[in-house]
């Protein structure tokens, strides 16, 4: 290990680094424009100058490797006036428009210049002018801002995986774009946002609505899919401004993907914003106790006939609540697996036992039937990151996809998986000398009619390449749904053989065997097929569900309330309200606390501690969030048969698979622009 | 969008003809399989070549498929070198040097004298087709400055008389001759030697 001089200070790193971290190590702060930790070394922006012993002139601190003994200044004479003359030139063509650049107060040039720029200007020319590019419906340009870091190049190829951004023309006539007009094709094209350090590239959505001082942060967690991305929501007054990545290197590092960035709008559209209830055919709005006693009273009558369907973006907060009034009532009949995913006892059955971070770690990855880049993007860009250093082999179950990384196309059906327990074909092989091998099976497999079976097949494929050992599991589950692995993990699934599951509460509902259906925000289910029960709908969004419904409780969408909720991995993550439920909406926890009263089966909570208190009851692991932790291997799946139709991705439009980006207009325009016209039509032309 | 300097039409396809593939195959072969992005420059010269000297977008989609290179990589080289045309040019590309060296010789009578015979301008082409002409940087022949390069062709130690020569005899399908317009050999002093007699007559007689 080195032993570098900084400032007068010994310190001894880890070899490999640059000058410019260790540095950081040393707890110098560096001045950087074009330097990222994520990204690749540019060297080109000049701002991270430092002085070197023996160097004829000043060094670029990110770009040179610490050596031994070397002997840095960061705080000299020589270094001030270096790194002023940089900005200097930086400031030649950079337009003096801060007033109304949305970049202002939050842009590494304006808080730099403050440091080292000079109060006036040396030059007299003009500044040069760039015509704006287009980049997609998210990402608004001013390009005579951009100071050419190159950082949104470098991430389009190394995170994103789509090579389209580059800088054309040279010298002063240097301009970064796509050089054909098109939308960047990647569903994390949002974060070259953020990576930006000046205002050439800023957010379209979110342009001249707020400035970054006038906003409340909230750090929460997305809901969006089941990865859990750690987010900040900004908020100004009751409204939810845009949501940024939040750093978490175990879940998201610091992406988000464009739906969970930009879906925010769809939280101010198709709100229930007050009760329902239907009289005449007709939903009329209604006052909390009227719904309340309303319902109450339909629960009681029903005896026990009730099923309860909890939806995607429930918490498990709500969940709790939710299986206690249900066995209070004398039935069984819940589920939280909407699409009626088949999985087997134990935990390590439906979480993503790897854990995200480990897939840094594994040397072979099978996925079957999962389409990540739409069912987890973050979680994709991570495998991406896997190969860009290389040593890793993919293979793919299911019809041809691009994952932005090499994959060997095994088969589109189940025959493939067949092929691979039988030791047939190279990526057997492969899978059998992997070390730390990752069987990935999707979500939507699962839900297949022989789902069972599939989960079965991947279970013996798994211990038979070795997946399974002490230190090292690769059989992993890919949830799509963020309150899929908390409801599994709260057992919000039938609890005998004579409970009803999803598919049985919507068919005995139909055949009038149950008289109430209880949808915590259960919208992805055939509502059509519940024939003449009392559909009872709690949730925050005017879709499908609330369509059906007979009664609407209002209840809080993800920003609005505190709540807990465990991603793929297995990892309980607690959401924070950000702003207040809209109208009459409530907390949902809350809601069912207080039809629980109503129906005279008074649930033993009063605050949202008393609720997690339970939730730690139920599961210890709710006990102790943001960890994950170390499902026991054991009957994971049942044998089972499984039928050769290929399978098919579960997502059809990854900008809407759920209430609120299905809410989003944004998320309307990102569609159109994705899969209209534009997507056939730029294709290989660039 | 169309940036500056890209051409508004744009053919629909490009293809090298079987003889330009050869070359280009040559060139590829240079490099390991896995390096062959390295070839982009080489091939993107020949598909300007085969495409009247300059380079469609198709043309460089064409040489990213073929060295497996996403496009934007080939649309960098190509708009970095000023070699590369992304617009139509005249039969002949007359290329003007201005700077410096070229500047203290006389380089504005060589322009004025070629836009005078052409009736064009920088950036311009003759409507019939045979002629652009374009102000360019250093060609690296200072010593003959003068001079402006047309296709292949450096022609040196220009005045107003030759360069309009040259381009009479261009345009009367003559082929002008190449290099210095005045008696000087090479780059070797105007009026010959005027030093290192010796080495000279040494390596004549070697």
């Amino acid at each position: 290990m080195p032993t570098l001089t900084i400032d007068g200070e010994e310190i001894e790193v880890e070899a490999g680094l640059t000058v410019l971290q260790a540095c950081e190590l040393a707890g110098k702060e560096i001045p950087r424009f074009c330097y990222h930790e994520r990204l690749s070394v540019a060297g080109n922006c000049r701002m991270c100058l430092v002085e070197m012993e023996r160097a004829p002139k000043p060094i670029a601190s990110c770009a040179m490797p610490v050596g031994e003994g070397m002997v840095i200044k960061t705080d000299s004479e020589l270094v001030k006036r270096a790194r002023e003359g940089v900005m200097e030139f930086l400031l030649i063509n950079h337009p003096l428009d801060c007033p109304i650049c949305d970049q202002g107060g939050e842009c590494d040039l304006q808080d730099q210049a403050m440091g080292y720029g000079m109060d006036k200007s040396r030059f007299v020319e003009n500044k040069r002018a760039v015509k704006d590019k287009y980049l997609g419906p998210l990402v608004s340009t001013i390009m005579t801002r951009c100071i050419h870091c190159t950082r949104c190049i470098r991430f389009a190829q190394e995170v994103a995986g789509v090579p389209e951004l580059g800088a054309t023309g040279r010298g002063e006539h240097m301009e970064v774009g796509t050089y054909v007009e098109k939308a960047l094709s990647s569903e994390m094209s949002g974060n070259i946002v953020d990576l930006c350090p000046v205002g050439a590239l800023t957010s379209k959505p979110y342009a001249f609505t707020a400035r970054s001082w006038e906003l409340k942060k909230t750090e929460s967690i997305d809901v969006l899919d089941a990865v859990g991305c750690n987010i900040r929501i900004d908020t100004r007054g009751s409204e939810v401004m845009r949501i940024l990545p939040r750093n978490n290197d175990d879940v998201n590092e610091e992406w988000i993907s464009d739906k969970t960035r930009h879906a925010c709008d769809g939280l101010k559209r198709q709100r229930l914003d007050q009760p329902y209830l239907r009289k005449n055919g007709k939903l009329v709005a209604a006052d909390w106790p009227e719904v309340l006693t309303a319902v109450a009273g339909r629960m009681n009558a029903a005896d026990g006939k009730i099923g309860a369907i909890a939806g995607d973006l429930a918490d498990c907060e709500a969940m709790t609540a939710m299986m206690d009034l249900m066995a209070a009532t004398g039935s069984s009949n819940i589920d939280c697996r909407q699409d009626g995913g088949a999985f087997g006892d134990t935990r390590a059955s439906y979480i993503f036992n790897s854990t995200i971070a480990g897939i840094e770690d594994a040397d072979a990855v099978l996925l079957i039937g999962t389409n990540p880049r739409w069912e987890a993007p973050v979680l994709n860009a991570r495998i991406r990151k896997r190969y860009l250093r290389g040593g890793v082999a993919a293979g793919l179950i299911g019809p041809e996809l691009d994952l932005t990384y090499d994959l060997a196309h095994l088969g589109d059906g189940p025959s493939a998986l067949d092929d691979l327990l039988a030791s047939k074909g190279d990526f057997a092989n492969v899978l059998k000398q992997a070390s730390k091998p990752m069987i990935i099976i999707g979500s939507g497999a699962l839900a297949r009619d022989d789902g069972a079976g599939l989960l079965a097949k991947a279970r013996q494929l798994a211990e038979k390449i070795g997946a399974v050992s002490d230190d090292w599991n690769g059989f992993n589950v890919l949830q799509r749904a963020a309150s899929r692995v908390g409801g599994l993990d709260l057992g919000f699934v039938p609890k005998n053989k004579s409970s009803l599951d999803t598919a049985g509460i919507i068919a005995a509902a139909g055949r009038g065997k149950l008289d109430v259906v209880y949808l915590l925000g259960a919208d992805e289910i055939d509502t059509r097929a519940m024939g003449d029960a009392f559909v009872i709908y709690q949730g925050h969004h005017g879709d499908v569900g609330a369509h059906r419904a007979d009664a609407i409780l209002p209840g809080a969408a993800y920003t609005e309330k505190n709540a807990t909720y465990v991603n793929t991995e297995g990892r309980v993550q607690r959401a924070a309200l950000a702003a207040f439920p809209v109208g009459e909406a409530r907390e949902d926890w809350a809601i069912i606390r207080a039809l629980s009263d109503t129906m005279g089966k008074k649930l033993p909570y009063d605050s949202l501690l008393d609720v997690r208190r339970r939730m730690a009851d139920i599961n210890p692991l709710f006990a102790s969030p943001d960890e994950t932790s170390i499902a026991p291997w054991g009957n994971v799946g049942d044998a089972g048969t499984t039928n050769d139709t290929a399978f098919e991705y579960p997502i059809h439009n990854f900008y809407m698979t759920d209430v609120i980006s299905r809410a989003s207009e944004i998320m309307a325009e990102c569609t159109a622009v994705a899969l209209g016209d534009n997507y056939s039509a730029t294709g290989t032309n660039g | 969008m169309t940036m500056v300097g890209q051409e508004d039409y744009q053919p629909d396809s490009f293809e090298f003809a079987p003889a330009t593939m050869e070359m280009a195959q040559s060139e590829i072969a240079k490099y390991p399989d896995v390096r062959k992005a390295s070839a982009v420059m080489p091939l993107l010269d020949l598909a300007q070549r085969q495409n009247d000297g300059w380079l469609p977008r198709a043309a460089m989609d064409y040489v990213a498929r073929l060295l497996e290179m996403p496009p934007i990589k080939v649309y960098e080289v190509a708009t970095f070198y000023t070699m590369y045309n992304l617009k139509p040019v005249g039969r002949h590309h007359v290329q003007v040097c201005t700077n410096l060296p070229c500047w203290l010789r006389g380089s504005d009578h060589i322009v004025n004298a070629c836009k005078k015979k052409l009736g064009i301008g920088f950036g311009e082409t003759t409507t019939n087709g045979d002629f652009t002409l374009t102000e360019v940087e250093c060609l690296g022949a200072c010593v003959n400055a003068p001079m402006f390069q047309i296709n292949d062709d450096y022609y040196e130690d220009l005045d107003a008389t030759s360069a309009i020569s040259i381009l009479t005899q261009l345009e009367l399908g003559e082929t002008p001759k190449p290099g210095s317009q005045i008696d000087r050999k090479s780059c070797e002093p105007i009026g010959g030697l005027t030093a290192l007699f010796e080495n000279n007559v040494k390596k004549t007689n070697a």
